[in-house]
């Protein structure tokens, strides 16, 4: 069954098609990476979907229903996620505060002001297991700011996880970050998705992560869908190596960084 | 029909000093977004300045043409000291907390206001300084059965050169370019080598003589006294926030609009009069928060 | 710079601190003269409008430069009361007072929240000086700038318990009317202190740390600005309504723009960082008012100055400096 239904999505900026008639259905259950080079309108996409940007025109349908002009907080609450290319954290909440206000928000528990935020143990457990799943346990004390990179990337991702959306859009969770780390950080996101049977859309440029972990591949080109299907169709697909590899260099198959 | 001719004027005189004030505070914003709540205190210092450098040259007694012309050039002296104040305070107590959240910017003005306004009962007494021997050296014109200031049209003829001057300045001459460039993007300004630092001095002081001028030129027709700069800069805000902050030109429309409403205000609503002002000014910012002018 | 957020919030040892500090301001009356028990309710009066003015700017990040309006608002509230409806338990103006101030923070809040940062500040100016003006010219509603009279030893305190009357009636005023605020005091630093750390205070910072991502974790971000800020008014109307019978006059002048400067004076003072910083603000700058009033007529440039060296030299206030220089001697 499709949980997300994208029906001739369109944004504009100006002259430029950042979301050109995008119409794209994500079934429950699947990893979907969208890869495209850069300026494909995969982040504007994610952010058209997201509420973070308005629709022009089209329609966005979420578990059957049309939540095109519902507000960021409105498609949270409805079960979408996103996590963001730029780290966006709360960054003077230690790492343990930021994860715990997802939860709490997630719960409406947020609007309870008669309470320490600290004695809620439900929710502290929740964060602290969150945090280990996601490798951060030895981080909760932090302050996000202080947290490195690689952790900041995963910290990411873990408020958007904490939320328990029914989809979980990524937008380059790896990027910014060493190659070793990038392998972590995705085998840590694609054990935390499989085990909750998530349905996950990654926006990602390392076509080595997208191949292995994908059910299935969106490619993207000036705002439009180019090409989907499975990992093989995509890698046999002429004219998509060509838009990636004429758009964004001879590396384009191989690892970036 | 001569009363209203006399009210028109009156708004249009009111609008003069007005907009001599707003539109420093409009031109510091725009290129530092630096909301200067002592701006209305360099005006209050200019009032002062001059009229104490008039009395102090030219005693208190009036004299002949000279003598009148003499007071008139005399009279500019507290838009000089003025800026020269600004240019001493941006780089000394404005310039190193750019770095910081703005709130701390709002806060030593604040600060700069209380020392200022004190340091003024310190240097010129408690005492209204006027500088009137101006006003009554000038006469009157009449206007149907009634007479009017002839010293209250400079007035109106200072600011509207002013505006014309500012204008100018702004948009034909190669400072104005740097100063909007400036006010664009601050450091993009800098990475193409021009001297934001200097450009800001300049700015300060351009819009603190603005302020000190507002002063110097109401003073022959209102004396100048302790609080006026605190008044003075409430209404100024509601002018930039009406007309947009940061526009020159919603300066002089917003200087405009709030001194007739201003006016009509003291003759038919009088009780309400403040209130509907910054009623507008809030309405203002609701609907057009850049102001009528205002860009983005 | 950060704020304290490396340790967990820990109810004991917070519990402990606060009792023994309220124990010492208990005792205090006993050891100290009658005008210093009065500068010290004046100053814990002003500490209520600061911890409340500081639930917008410390914790959700918002700079109100017309918090004079519900601090006034309480205290002609009050005034009216007891003006018009001859009302003189206390308890009864009290609740008046902040029914009173809630509403217009309500009101002005839902407006203001709409923008952030400087438009925010210009905003809650601008509505403030419409209640000052309005205060200023309606004299024969507010006695204009003559204020209107509030004298303490008329009130009754406790439903009617204690009430002043006879001779030494201000001395015995000033005396119970310490306790009284005290307690109040005790009771809503408490309140603010568990909204501050309640999930609800913790969705505030989220909000000022990254707005964006506030609504991507489902926090309806004006929503919750709206609140704090009718919390925050109606904490600041409390004092207000306080304020007036110890003042034993209410004048425009609380009314006008540069008391809401002197509010957000006294919370940088302290820090607005911390959640102590505000009430040692607003305490020491009531000492620092009164004793520069009092030895110079050029009391405004002393404080001028002294907010001046603190925004250069201490911007994290009294008690963030301490808190620094605490942590840096643990360290060495």
């Amino acid at each position: 069954m499709a949980l997300l239904e994208t029906v001739n999505l369109k944004r504009y900026f100006g002259e430029t098609r950042a979301v050109d008639n995008v119409s794209l259905t994500i079934d429950e259950g699947e990893f979907v990476s969208v890869v495209g080079p850069n300026g494909a309108g995969k982040t504007s996409l994610c952010n058209v979907v997201s509420g973070n940007l308005m629709a022009e025109s089209g329609q966005i349908m979420f578990k059957g229903v049309d939540v095109t002009h519902a507000t960021a907080p409105e498609r949270v609450k409805a079960g979408i996620a996103r996590s963001f290319q730029l780290v966006n954290l709360f960054d003077d909440l230690t790492a343990f505060d930021n994860v715990s206000l997802a939860i709490f928000s997630r719960d409406d528990k947020t609007r309870n002001l008669a309470k320490l935020a600290h004695l809620d143990e439900a929710v502290s457990a929740e964060a602290d297991g969150i945090l280990g799943q996601f490798g951060l346990a030895a981080k909760r004390n932090e302050l996000a700011r202080d947290l490195a990179q690689g952790e900041r990337k995963l910290l990411d991702v873990a408020l958007a996880y904490a939320l328990r959306p029914k989809l979980l859009f990524l937008d380059e969770p790896t990027s910014g970050v060493s190659t070793r780390d990038k392998g972590q950080i995705m085998d840590t996101i694609a054990a935390v998705v499989r085990r909750d049977r998530l349905t996950a859309v990654i926006i990602e440029h390392d076509m080595d992560v997208v191949f292995k972990y994908s059910d299935r591949i969106v490619v993207m080109h000036q705002g439009a869908v180019l090409a989907q299907g499975t990992p093989d169709a995509i890698r046999t697909n002429e004219q998509v190596a060509l838009i990636l590899l004429g758009s964004s260099g001879p590396d384009a198959f191989s690892r970036k960084e | 029909m001569t009363i209203f001719i006399i009210q028109v004027l009156n708004s249009l005189f009111y609008a003069a000093s007005l907009f001599l004030i707003a539109a420093g505070l409009s031109l510091i914003y725009g290129v530092m977004r630096i909301v200067n709540l002592a701006h209305g205190t360099f005006y209050a210092l200019g009032a002062y300045v001059s009229a104490w450098a008039v009395g102090t040259a030219f005693g208190h007694a009036g004299g002949g043409g000279w003598h009148l012309m003499g007071q008139l050039l005399l009279l500019p002296i507290g838009a000089i000291a003025i800026a020269a104040v600004g240019a001493v305070i941006e780089p000394t107590l404005l310039r190193p907390l750019y770095r910081r959240p703005e709130e701390y910017l709002l806060l030593i003005t604040f600060g700069l206001l209380m020392v200022l306004e004190d340091s003024m009962k310190l240097i010129f007494g408690g005492t209204p300084l006027s500088a009137g021997t101006i006003m009554d050296a000038m006469g009157s014109i009449p206007i149907g059965r009634l007479l009017y200031p002839t010293y209250n049209l400079v007035v109106m003829a200072v600011g509207l050169g002013a505006a014309i001057g500012l204008w100018w300045f702004i948009y034909r001459t190669r400072f104005g370019v740097i100063l909007r460039a400036t006010s664009q993007d601050r450091r993009m300004a800098a990475a193409l080598g021009l001297n934001v630092s200097r450009v800001y001095i300049q700015a300060f002081a351009i819009g603190c003589f603005m302020a000190g001028l507002g002063g110097a030129v109401v003073v022959p027709a209102q004396a100048a006294v302790l609080g006026m700069g605190v008044d003075a800069l409430i209404l100024a805000f509601v002018v930039v926030v009406v007309g947009g902050l940061g526009s020159l030109e919603g300066a002089f429309i917003g200087a405009l609009i709030v001194s007739f409403v201003r006016t009509a205000g003291i003759q038919f609503f009088p009780e309400i009069e403040l209130a509907v002002l910054y009623l507008i000014a809030a309405a203002v910012l609701l609907v057009r928060p850049t102001g009528l002018f205002g860009r983005a | 710079m950060n704020p304290a957020a490396h340790t967990e919030v820990s109810v004991t040892r917070t519990s402990i601190a606060a009792v023994a500090i309220l124990i010492g301001l208990a005792v205090l009356p006993y050891v100290i003269d009658i005008y210093q028990v009065q500068l010290l309710t004046y100053g814990l009066i002003f500490a209520i409008a600061a911890l409340g003015f500081n639930l917008l700017l410390g914790s959700t990040g918002l700079l109100s430069f017309g918090h004079s309006a519900y601090f006034g608002v309480g205290a002609y509230t009050v005034a009216f009361m007891v003006r018009d409806l001859g009302t003189v338990s206390m308890e009864l103006c009290i609740i008046g007072g902040v029914i009173g101030t809630t509403i217009i923070a309500a009101l002005f809040g839902y407006v203001c929240v709409r923008y952030t940062r400087i438009f925010f500040g210009i905003l809650t100016l601008a509505l403030s000086q419409v209640i000052w003006s309005l205060a200023f010219k309606f004299f024969w509603v507010t006695g204009g700038t003559d204020g209107i009279r509030v004298p303490g030893r008329g009130m009754t305190l406790l439903a009617g318990l204690i009430d002043f009357k006879g001779s030494g009636a201000f001395q015995k005023f000033v005396f119970s009317y310490y306790y009284y605020v005290l307690v109040i005091f005790a009771v809503v630093a408490a309140l603010m202190w568990v909204i501050v750390h309640s999930p609800f205070g913790m969705a505030l910072k989220a909000i000022r740390d990254n707005e964006v991502r506030a609504r991507f974790v489902g926090l309806s971000v004006r929503r919750y600005r709206w609140f704090a800020f009718i919390i925050s008014g109606a904490f600041t109307g409390l004092a207000g309504a306080l304020w007036v019978p110890l003042n034993g006059l209410t004048t425009p002048d609380i009314l006008y723009w540069p008391f809401s400067g002197e509010i957000v004076f006294m919370t940088v003072l302290g820090g607005f960082r911390t959640f102590t910083g505000p009430i040692v603000g607003a305490i020491a700058f009531n000492y620092l008012k009164t004793y520069a009033v009092a030895s110079s007529a050029y009391w405004q440039l002393v404080l001028g100055v002294v907010l001046v060296v603190l925004v250069l030299v201490l911007p994290n206030g009294i008690i963030g400096t301490a808190q620094q220089l605490f942590r840096k001697l643990r360290r060495h």
